[in-house]
């Protein structure tokens, strides 16, 4: 299972003159699902085309099980595509769009016929072999993609944004569908998505990319509660990043100075120093939010209050100004729980739920001004 | 604006373009040698017409330059509009570039540039030279007719082609060609009128071997007036309407 | 994308397309610049010593007055043109899309109709004794027939049946495109009819007029046998002058220096129509 199946390594890839993909390196393990993650230009679907063999890198090497196929085209990967806007075939019946590999690689008539039934089934269309594309819909010809691409038995499947043709409920069912289908087929499946919230549901593993750069490469529960720079943890969920100076380092905990408070945590493990700056991460679900007679915590008020039916989020602005996303789950013994706009209130966290990040230097101006601009106005 | 004026408007102007096709048509039934006053229903012109040797030959020799220039266009700029749609190369906008000047230049510019090479480069003048010419002209109406039915498709088509184990060759016999086979008709059936109808080009590029229609037809109509020219237009408005229909049917079928 | 030489059908295609019109587009017109500056010799058509006297010869005073006005009918022709066409163009697209559809292609038969044949048939309608002169006398309206055929008259009249519609359709493409409800924002914002036309219709519409223009006016310079079949001899256009001095004056240099500038005006319109295409933010490509 965690063999390696296929490993990139050093590819770049570069359009007129612009990097998409930077010296990458990247192993894919045999029947993982993985996914690759970022804001659109990041290189995730070049990366994927590279993998297809619809563009070639500029400089770096491609491995197959043990092969080389940097310079295999296309017709000759043993892997194969789904495709965005599904590309199937409009002049041919859905059983002509999965036979199509099969006729490619010349099978004998009578396992085609029996292949591509098998095929049918597996996504349930056995009733629409006679169609044409056009007479079904999305989600259907979404089925039929998927068919086209596994009946080939492919070592490796890439879908690249295979769901965001659908509209909501659908593309939930299809993920479920998605994760059973390659629990049952044990192909390796390369995902490709803007959406993080899919990726965290369906994954084995993560790529995040930026700038054709990983940022991080982990399980989604790393990804989430243990982001490797400030890009994943701002790109991956909300967050809220309290600033802090480092006042005492010892060897299992440190003091950080925010806001004029002093707080003494884990020492993390990136090499710490006294006056060092750092970013104290907390995810909504994890701050608290107090009376403001308690004796701890960030002053500050209500600002805006959104209710999301299971949590109540609370958007809360200190006395320097700084936002602090809160999200609470409502309390059975209290149903009438509630914030009004403008109440003071105090705002801190259990020991041991942050996470720790060095301050990065270019990363610094972006993310408050992104802090700024996420406040939450949803509630229309 | 009234609801009718409009209506009234598009009328009068569709009755201005038909009258001149409506008066060769019912013209070309008259009896009357003058061509001017009616004498009466007659087919006198169209039999004269088919006794005339050179004229016959004349519409044979334009049948098969319309018919070659058409299927070399149609191939030529099928390949051409594939080569847009699909590749990435250099000196792409230029070739493009090149096509849309030779469609929107004058006739007269493209036909005397071609004089001046057939006669640089000695080819003689007559069918190679009227094919070489029609098809240039021919191929920018070809490659917009295909590129406008590529551009409705799904650019990822042929690479889902490849990606299932086509090869460049299979993929375009297979996928793009079946795609594209209703925007080649139809581009095969502009390059036929369009060659099928042409003066200005042909005027100068054309030689005694090799005599076509629309030269036929001006030596006659210079001076004075042929009754056998409305009867030849009647049958030339019937084949391209013929032609024209066909074409918007296979268009309009194959939309979706 | 592979390197060619993986993809032979690629590079194939390639070389047919770009070797077609390298030899048979750019070559061509390249000999025809080269031509109008050589000099004109008897016995091998062209000689050498290079020259701009052709050029010069353009403005003579006998050949000026041929050009000038030719370029007098083909603006007449490309003005009368637009003021038939654009109100046209206009009623038929606020028709239903099946109607639409029929009258379109209504328009487009004649353009697939042979235009010689066409011209002709105008020549039916136009001479002394034809059909709207004895249609007029015959209702008494006239006395004696009119002088129609072999006029500057018939000679726009030709141009203009025979280009309409060329400007029509590039016209109809452009109110297709314009919404009703930009209209409606221009009234609902207080513009009447004419400051609703003048600062929303004519702006968008512009794109479509210039294509319009661009595909009579030049034509409207070089179809000569509509000025041969209808005009007589001193209605000739820059297509006559072209066509004589190729075919009949053996005076090459002259005839291609008198291309060159049809060319040149074509490049110079096709510059305004691409002006105004990048105004309202649309790449000017095919």
């Amino acid at each position: 299972m965690q063999q390696t199946l296929l490993s990139l390594r050093n590819v770049s890839k570069q359009f007129d003159g612009k990097t998409v993909l930077d010296a990458l390196d990247l192993d894919i393990r045999d029947g993982e699902f993985l996914t690759l993650l970022g804001p659109s230009g990041c290189g995730k679907t070049t990366l994927l085309r590279l993998l297809g063999g619809f563009e070639h890198p500029d400089s770096g090497t491609l491995t197959l099980s043990g092969q080389d196929i940097t310079d295999l085209p296309p017709e000759q990967r043993p892997l194969n595509t789904v495709f965005q806007q599904y590309a199937l075939f409009p002049h041919m019946t859905v059983f002509d769009n999965v036979a199509y590999g099969l006729k490619m690689e010349k099978r004998p008539r009578d396992e085609i016929r029996q292949r591509v039934t098998e095929a049918l089934a597996l996504v349930q269309l056995e009733d629409f072999a006679g169609r044409k594309p056009h007479q079904l819909s999305g989600g259907q010809q979404q089925r039929v993609a998927i068919a086209r691409a596994v009946v080939k038995r492919p070592k490796l499947l890439l879908l690249d944004e295979p769901l965001s043709a659908l509209d909501y409920k659908l593309r939930r069912t299809m993920q479920i569908e998605l994760k059973r289908l390659q629990r049952e087929l044990g192909i390796t499946f390369v995902f490709v998505t803007h959406d993080q919230e899919e990726a965290l549901s369906m994954s084995d593993r993560v790529v995040v990319l930026k700038d054709g750069r990983v940022q991080h490469l982990g399980t989604p529960r790393e990804i989430y509660e243990r982001p490797a720079n400030l890009f994943t943890a701002r790109f991956v969920g909300e967050t809220n990043f309290f600033p802090g100076r480092l006042t005492e380092v010892t060897d299992t905990s440190i003091t950080v100075a925010i806001f004029g408070l002093s707080r003494t945590l884990r020492r993390p493990t990136f090499p710490v120093t006294v006056g060092q700056e750092v970013h104290v991460l907390l995810r909504p679900e994890d701050i608290r939010v107090l009376e403001p007679s308690d004796d701890h915590g960030f002053v500050g008020h209500v600002i805006e209050r959104n209710y999301k039916g299971s949590t109540l989020d609370s958007l809360i602005r200190l006395e320097n100004g700084l936002e602090i996303l809160a999200s609470e789950f409502f309390d059975e013994d209290d149903p009438t729980f509630d914030y009004r706009l403008g109440e003071p209130v105090r705002v801190s966290w259990v020991d041991g739920w942050e996470w720790l990040l060095p301050e990065e230097r270019d990363e610094a101006e972006v993310l408050n001004d992104d802090i700024n601009a996420e406040a939450p106005a949803s509630d229309a | 604006m009234s609801r009718w004026l409009p209506k009234v408007y598009l009328a009068l102007v569709y009755g201005l373009l038909y009258l001149p096709i409506l008066v060769l048509v019912v013209f070309s039934f008259n009896r009357s040698r003058t061509g001017y006053s009616w004498d009466g229903l007659s087919l006198h012109w169209y039999q004269s017409l088919f006794n005339n040797h050179a004229m016959v030959q004349a519409m044979w020799n334009s049948l098969w330059l319309a018919l070659a220039a058409a299927t070399v266009s149609t191939l030529i700029g099928a390949l051409t509009a594939l080569a847009l749609h699909r590749y990435r190369f250099r000196g792409k906008r230029v070739l493009n570039g090149m096509l849309f000047v030779v469609m929107m230049s004058p006739e007269i510019v493209l036909a005397i540039s071609l004089l001046a090479l057939f006669l640089l480069v000695g080819l003689q003048l007559g069918f190679v030279s009227l094919l070489l010419a029609h098809v240039t002209f021919c191929l920018p109406f070809v490659v917009i007719t295909v590129m406008a039915r590529l551009s409705g498709f799904d650019e990822r088509l042929p690479e889902a082609a490849r990606d299932l184990g086509a090869s460049e060759f299979t993929m375009t016999r297979t996928v793009l060609i079946p795609v594209i086979a209703p925007a080649l008709l139809a581009g095969w059936l502009l390059g036929f009128t369009l060659s099928l109808d042409d003066v200005v080009v042909s005027t100068f590029v054309s030689g005694p071997s090799y005599e076509i229609l629309p030269l036929r037809i001006y030596s006659m109509v210079r001076v004075g007036l042929k009754p056998e020219v409305n009867a030849l237009g009647t049958l030339l408005l019937v084949c391209s309407l013929m032609m024209l229909m066909l074409s918007q049917w296979i268009l309009t079928r194959s939309k979706r | 994308m592979h390197n060619s030489h993986r993809q032979p059908f690629r590079t194939a295609v390639l070389v047919l397309v770009w070797g077609w019109l390298l030899v048979l587009v750019l070559a061509p017109n390249l000999l025809v610049v080269g031509t109008s500056v050589l000099t004109r010799d008897p016995l091998s058509f062209l000689s050498l010593p290079l020259t701009l006297e052709n050029y010069a010869r353009l403005i003579d005073p006998l050949y000026l007055e041929v050009f000038l006005h030719s370029l007098y009918m083909a603006a007449v022709t490309t003005v009368c043109c637009l003021v038939i066409g654009y109100p046209f163009a206009w009623a038929l697209s606020r028709l239903s899309k099946r109607q639409q559809t029929l009258l379109i292609f209504l328009l487009i038969v004649p353009f697939w109709t042979n235009s010689l044949v066409r011209t002709y048939a105008l020549k039916l309608l136009l001479a002394t004794n034809g059909l709207i002169n004895n249609g007029l006398l015959a209702i008494g309206l006239i006395d004696e027939p009119l002088t129609l055929l072999y006029t500057e008259l018939a000679v726009i009249i030709g141009l203009v049946y025979l280009l309409l519609p060329f400007m029509i359709l590039p016209l109809y493409s452009v109110f297709e495109d314009l919404r009703d409800e930009l209209l409606l924002a221009s009234h609902d914002l207080g513009a009447g009819r004419w400051p609703t036309f003048i600062h929303v219709v004519v702006p968008l519409t512009l794109p479509g007029v210039l294509a319009g223009v661009l595909l009579v006016l030049l034509p409207a310079m070089g179809l000569f046998f509509v000025a041969d079949i209808l005009g007589g001899s001193r209605n000739l256009l820059v297509g006559n002058v072209i066509k004589s001095q190729f075919l009949d004056a053996r005076d090459w240099p002259f005839g291609a220096a008198a291309s060159v500038l049809l060319t040149a005006a074509m490049a110079l319109l096709l510059f305004a129509h691409r002006l105004s295409r990048r105004r309202l933010g649309e790449e000017a490509e095919v």
